[in-house]
């Protein structure tokens, strides 16, 4: 089989996104030419997207082993973490991002259904949905028009299939107008020892690919999300996958039952995502340290005239490989003819660690599943950008003080980053499966878990403006504030799963933002006891080389031990006593640094960021504590906006104003207001609490300091703010919906 | 009390029912496929929400051709009780249960949130806990909940009393914003002339327990557990 080299013209190589000297490596592996196909399946295994080939050095960096850790990572489709009780949660979270640039209706859509199938590849159900959102400005009709599309078709895929959604966040910024961040988690659960693994054991045993027909969509989709988008990037729409929710409700409801009633009838679940038949069939065998035979021509198809190319790397959706015991082929097939499915047999489990691929009696690729997947790994720490270094120089104490406290406030409650996003969620069915105790616009979504006492919390969080300015700072906040986000409803944070949204890694620039964001990550983590436990990076965020601002998304888990306990945002009662724990009121400008205030109101994106792990931490135990002894009417975290936007929140929330005119705000008003010191949040006691809540933060070793009290309409914060909750509630509300071109505020 | 809570590919409030009238309720409850041809032995048939058959085509288009659709209506000839939310209210429409149907949301939007719906009579079998004028806080969960009929059907259904909630804002009244779908007459829910068979789009199942945020839900389910008792 020896032909001369160069055999592959460039154009090839660049569809497949794979570099001369990775095909040179490739070739010089296998030891002659690889066949189209099989070029194709390197391409597509070796892509960032399925191969990790920027990323996977560094995961180094990530604490991943806990005594709840069930997976490891990368492991499996998804991390599980045991919550006690005899029960299981799996989750993930998973970017769609290029697709949704080029299509973002049939983009976002489907990346719910893929994480989905993640979930349900596990064996678990599906219970909650999460999604980290990034655009442009929405004053930009363009920004506007995917915010609209990508919503949609997250909440139409989501509300077909009964999951309820839960949380995320949706934040502007220019640097995603043409490359939006569309990240959705998915949380399931199942019962401890009933979770299924992605791994195709014993020779001899069936490959069912079950659901949907493969048709030619969704070719390259592993490689079109592995390089930077462009001009001609819309002649990449064939790309994009159709989405078909029904179906893979279906599918959800077969695999979960499958995975319950009949688990001795199958060794193996796994999605098809990118990469098709190809990477799940690979990875499956890999995992196991088999084989697997393929032929292509048994596989279903949706068209005539389809090469086993095209069926091998389709990413036509919702369909799953099952791996099925010998001699159980009819059972399975019939328990999926049940949910009116087809299943059929399209290969076997070998021995031999090779990816053997039959079109017919025509061997169309043979090659070692070990080469496969470990595709040439790249290892940079990259250069610091000057720009972003001379940002964090940036010293906001040389910008005059602000001089009308009410109006700044009220117009930070209307920046699209911080105003209310119900316009968003309420397109979403947030409490299909009964469970869902605390909806979208609290901290953090609550899930109780019937038939127990326990409830698990959720938030995602993740910052791009801070991250640019100090990509180390970004990843460790970004960890810190969805750690936060789980706590303030009382919860214990357990584990995290992150999506790494970066430009290219192939510039240095980038490479530093990667390597110092994921060991943010990594730090925060292991100083919070929240092990990483699945993720997925998206690098290649880029559109004419203009990257998109490095945003790490962490998806947090905790668990409240009892659901009666479970903390709320809003002010509750005329008399109860407002505290803010953690740092006092802060008299530093340079707190205001690459916040929401300058951005807003100085359009500056800059100045010092900065965390602090101990006092996270401190923090988080505080709350969680004061929690489970019944210490707290309401628990809000302070971040985006500072103290004034978490007190005006928590007004809004409960329809209660606060009496603060006593507190003292220092010399500088928009520091005290809206500088963004981490490690805080805003909570509310009754007075009969207050010594018990003292000395708790005493004896956690966290300053606790006295607000005002809950009362009457306004909100009163020193002498600067004195504003009537109504027109609060106005700006904060009436933002999103006004700017989305409808004046219908959501009815709560 | 023994009820049905049908099942159709792409149903998923079914679980939802079946918890209330089980668990907290304490009522028998059975999940019935779609492809069963008997409802025999139930007292109530519930048509719970979701996306029937994927809703494709028209909601509730397809569904009306599953076998267990005749069951249902040998159930409602004998005098039984149904009650079917959202996509079960769609469903029932479509089958021709109950007048009029659902059309795409005013805002072309799907809507998720709690609303307020006006008791308009409470000498029903879904109604009979209520008292009059009450309000409901329900949760709405919708893509298509814009009622619609022609305006002899309307009128009729005015005159024989058979609109049974209506979208109301917190105060009571029925105003503009307080219709969240733009359904005609602001109609949330409507019976049939036996008074048998009520559809409605809001979810009593989901406002069942305090601990999910309201228990309004449970004075439809009671007064069918009345009627019944």
């Amino acid at each position: 089989m020896t032909s001369p080299a160069c055999t592959v013209d460039d154009a090839t190589l660049e569809q497949i996104a794979l570099s001369r000297a990775e095909y040179e490596d490739a070739r010089a592996r296998l030891g002659r030419d690889p066949t189209p196909l099989e070029l194709g399946m390197i391409g597509a295994l070796w892509s960032e997207h399925c191969g990790y080939k920027h990323s996977r050095p560094l995961f180094r960096h990530f604490p991943v082993e806990a005594p709840h850790i069930l997976t490891s990572l990368g492991g499996e489709n998804a991390g599980a973490v045991d919550i006690g009780d005899g029960w299981v949660v799996v989750m993930k979270i998973e970017s769609h991002n290029h697709p949704s640039a080029i299509e973002p209706y049939q983009g976002a859509a489907t990346g719910v259904g893929g994480i989905v199938r993640d979930i349900f590849a596990m064996g678990a159900r599906p219970i909650a949905l999460l999604d980290s959102l990034r655009f442009g400005s929405p004053s930009q009709q363009d920004s506007r028009r995917l915010l609209k599309n990508v919503v949609a078709g997250i909440g139409d895929y989501g509300n077909c299939l009964g999951i309820p959604n839960v949380g995320g966040e949706v934040a502007f910024g220019g640097s995603y107008a043409a490359n939006p961040l569309v990240n959705a988690m998915c949380v399931g659960l199942a019962r401890r020892g009933a979770l299924v693994s992605a791994r195709a054991d014993g020779p001899g045993n069936a490959l069912m690919l079950v659901g949907a027909d493969t048709g030619r969509d969704g070719l390259h989709g592993a490689t079109f999300a592995s390089v930077e988008l462009g001009d001609r990037s819309e002649e990449r729409r064939p790309a994009v996958q159709v989405g078909n929710p029904f179906m893979e409700k279906l599918l959800m409801e077969a695999c979960v039952e499958l995975a319950t009633d009949h688990p001795d009838w199958i060794t193996g679940l796994q999605d098809l995502g990118a990469a098709g038949l190809t990477s799940s069939a690979v990875e499956c065998a890999a995992r196991a340290g088999t084989g697997v035979c393929i032929d292509v021509s048994r596989v279903p198809r949706r068209e005539a005239g389809m090469t086993p190319y095209d069926v091998m790397l389709s990413e036509s959706q919702e369909r799953m490989l099952v791996v099925v015991r010998c001699g159980r082929e009819d059972d399975v097939a019939r328990h999926f003819e049940r949910w009116e499915l087809a299943a059929t047999v399209v290969g076997r489990v070998t021995e031999d660690g090779v990816a053997r691929v039959v079109d017919g009696d025509d061997e169309v690729a043979n090659i070692d599943t070990a080469l496969l997947t470990s595709p040439p790994i790249y290892e940079d720490e990259g250069v610091r950008d000057p720009a972003a270094a001379a940002a964090a120089e940036f010293d906001p104490g040389m910008l005059p003080d602000l001089s009308d406290a009410n109006a700044a406030l009220l117009a930070l409650l209307a920046a699209p980053n911080i105003a209310d996003k119900s316009w968003v969620t309420r397109q979403y069915d947030q409490q299909v499966l009964t469970n869902t105790v605390l909806v979208p616009g609290s901290d953090a979504g609550v899930i109780r878990i019937k038939g127990t006492q326990r409830a698990i919390a959720l938030a995602t969080d993740g910052n791009g403006r801070t991250t640019y300015i100090d990509p180390w700072v970004g990843g460790a906040r970004a960890v810190a504030e969805a750690a936060r986000n789980v706590a303030c409803t009382g919860a214990t944070p357990l584990a995290l799963t992150d999506c790494l949204n970066f430009g290219n890694p192939e510039r240095p620039p980038i490479a530093y933002q990667l390597a110092q964001a994921v060991r943010g990550i990594g730090d925060a983590a292991r100083a919070l006891g929240t092990p990483v436990i699945s993720g997925n990076a998206s690098l290649y965020n880029e559109t004419n080389g203009i990257p998109v601002a490095p945003t790490p998304i962490i998806g947090m888990l905790g668990v409240i031990e009892d659901v009666d306990r479970v903390v709320r945002m809003p002010f509750r009662a005329e008399g109860d006593l407002v505290f803010l724990v953690g740092a006092a009121v802060p008299q530093d400008p340079a707190t205001l640094g690459g916040g929401e205030y300058l951005a807003t109101l100085q359009q500056l994106e800059a100045g010092p960021v900065a965390v602090d792990l101990p006092a996270e931490a401190a923090l988080i135990r505080f709350l969680a504590t004061a929690a489970e002894r019944g210490l707290l009417r309401s628990a809000h975290d302070c971040s985006d906006g500072g103290l004034a936007v978490a007190l005006a929140e928590c007004t809004v929330a409960g329809g209660l104003g606060v009496d603060g005119a006593s507190i003292e705000l220092g010399a500088r008003i928009d520091a005290a207001l809206f500088g963004e010191a981490g490690a805080r949040a805003v909570v509310s006691v009754h007075p009969r609490d207050r010594s018990a809540c003292d000395a708790l933060a005493q004896e956690i070793g966290i300053p606790i300091t006295f607000l005002g009290t809950v009362s009457g309409d306004r909100l009163r914060i020193g002498a600067a703010v004195d504003l009537h909750i109504n027109d609060i509630g106005i700006a904060y509300r009436k933002a999103l919906p006004a700017l989305m071109g409808d004046g219908q505020p959501a009815g709560r | 009390m023994r009820f049905a809570v049908l099942v159709f590919p792409g149903t998923w409030s079914d679980g939802d029912c079946r918890y209330v009238l089980q668990d907290v309720l304490g009522h028998p409850t059975d999940l019935v496929w779609h492809r069963e041809s008997s409802l025999e032995g139930y007292d109530a048939v519930i048509v719970p929400g979701g996306f029937a058959h994927g809703d494709y085509l028209r909601c509730g288009a397809i569904a009306c051709f599953s076998p267990v659709m005749g069951a249902l209506r040998r159930h409602v000839d004998a005098g039984r009780l149904v009650l079917g939310s959202c996509n079960g209210f769609q469903i029932l429409c479509e089958a021709g249960l109950l007048p009029g149907t659902l059309r795409r949301n005013q805002s072309l939007q799907y809507r998720c949130a709690p609303q307020h719906v006006r008791v308009e009579r409470t000498d029903t079998p879904f109604t009979n806990t209520c008292t009059d004028g009450q309000r409901l806080m329900l949760p709405i969960s919708h893509g298509e909940g814009n009622y619609f009929a022609d305006p002899e059907t309307l009128a009729e259904l005015e005159a024989e009393r058979r609109i049974l909630f209506r979208y109301v804002d917190a105060s009571g009244n029925m105003t503009a914003s307080a219709n969240p779908n733009g359904s005609a007459s602001h109609i949330a829910g409507v019976m049939n002339a036996a008074g048998t068979v009520c559809g409605m789009m809001p979810h009593p199942e989901r406002a069942s327990e305090a601990l999910l945020g309201g228990e309004d839900g449970l004075y439809i389910w009671r007064s069918m557990i009345e009627r019944w008792s």
